[in-house]
């Protein structure tokens, strides 16, 4: 997915495209996780146990709380590895949008209960 | 005239955090894409650029405020379980809509999707603030970043209206059961 960076020209960005690309995926990344552990805490009985980490709010807790901290860890990553890089942004942003899509169609109940 | 703290947690959970991002929302729809797409003729001055830093900075304020006190404040008195042989349940909102077969949809769709699905609006607002901060102007020099960016802050828009319908419709419905009104006039 790396491609080296391009010299500088007057027509070029003035910045390269992987910390952009590295926030973008990582959202998408976030996003997915959220939607995974809503699904996993509603169909298992033991992982829904194990995602309440403050009782009031219940498995809700852990749901975002986990996905929160998968968003942050693989942003720090992203960004660590592509701040400086030109990376295939198009394959990237799509990956993303396709990982947003699912998070927007995994938290649709009936969606959910068809697993 | 009085208000209890939980209507006053409602109201600002849902009308000062919530409407207000909805509101927001447009704005920064039509400002993000006349920035990213508009030619270099019509340029925006650095202190357009700078108001826009400004104003999606005080969208992620606001989504993240709407989350949490949504998560943290609110829902636990949604969920509440009534102690045993409690009549009144007007002060559990999930039991009451429960408790019948024309409301219950209110709490299995509506609020199971909106606990959730809210969530993806500040992770997506967040990183459109920062793209923007981070490139600004020559945004309009990444076709693809600037697509995925309004493409997520649409995705914003859309699960903050999902969360803020709902919770509109759970409040009205469960206050509406609770008065004994079952029909929508």
């Amino acid at each position: 997915m790396n491609m080296p960076n391009r010299a500088a020209s007057p027509n070029a960005p003035a910045l390269t495209n992987g910390s952009g690309a590295a926030a973008i995926l990582a959202a998408g990344i976030g996003c997915f996780a959220l939607a995974v552990l809503a699904c996993a805490g509603d169909k298992l009985a033991a992982v829904k146990n194990s995602l309440i980490f403050y009782k009031p709010t219940g498995p809700l807790s852990g749901v975002t709380t986990g996905a929160i901290l998968i968003w942050l860890v693989s942003w720090v990553i992203l960004e660590w590895r592509w701040r400086n890089r030109t990376v295939d942004a198009g394959r990237i942003a799509a990956i993303a949008l396709a990982l947003l899509g699912l998070s927007l169609l995994l938290t649709f109940p009936p969606v959910v209960d068809l697993f | 005239m009085e208000i209890t703290a939980r209507a006053l947690w409602t109201l600002i959970h849902g009308l000062g955090f919530g409407a207000l991002y909805l509101l927001a929302c447009s704005g920064m729809l039509v400002e993000l894409y006349r920035f990213a797409i508009t030619s270099s003729s019509s340029e925006s001055t650095p202190g357009q650029e700078r108001f826009l830093k400004i104003y999606l900075l005080t969208m992620v304020v606001l989504a993240w405020a709407a989350v949490l006190t949504g998560a943290y404040v609110v829902y636990p008195w949604y969920r509440a379980a009534p102690p045993p042989g409690t009549t009144d349940l007007s002060m559990f909102p999930q039991r009451l809509l429960m408790s019948s077969p024309t409301t219950i949809a209110w709490h299995s769709l509506g609020m199971e999707w909106k606990e959730h699905v809210a969530w993806l609006a500040p992770i997506s607002i967040t990183m459109v603030a920062f793209v923007f901060i981070k490139y600004g102007r020559d945004l309009k020099n990444h076709r693809q970043l600037r697509a995925a960016v309004l493409s997520f802050a649409v995705a914003s828009f859309v699960a903050a209206g999902i969360a803020g319908f709902c919770g509109a419709m759970i409040k009205l419905t469960s206050t509406r059961r609770f008065r004994g009104v079952t029909r929508f006039n």
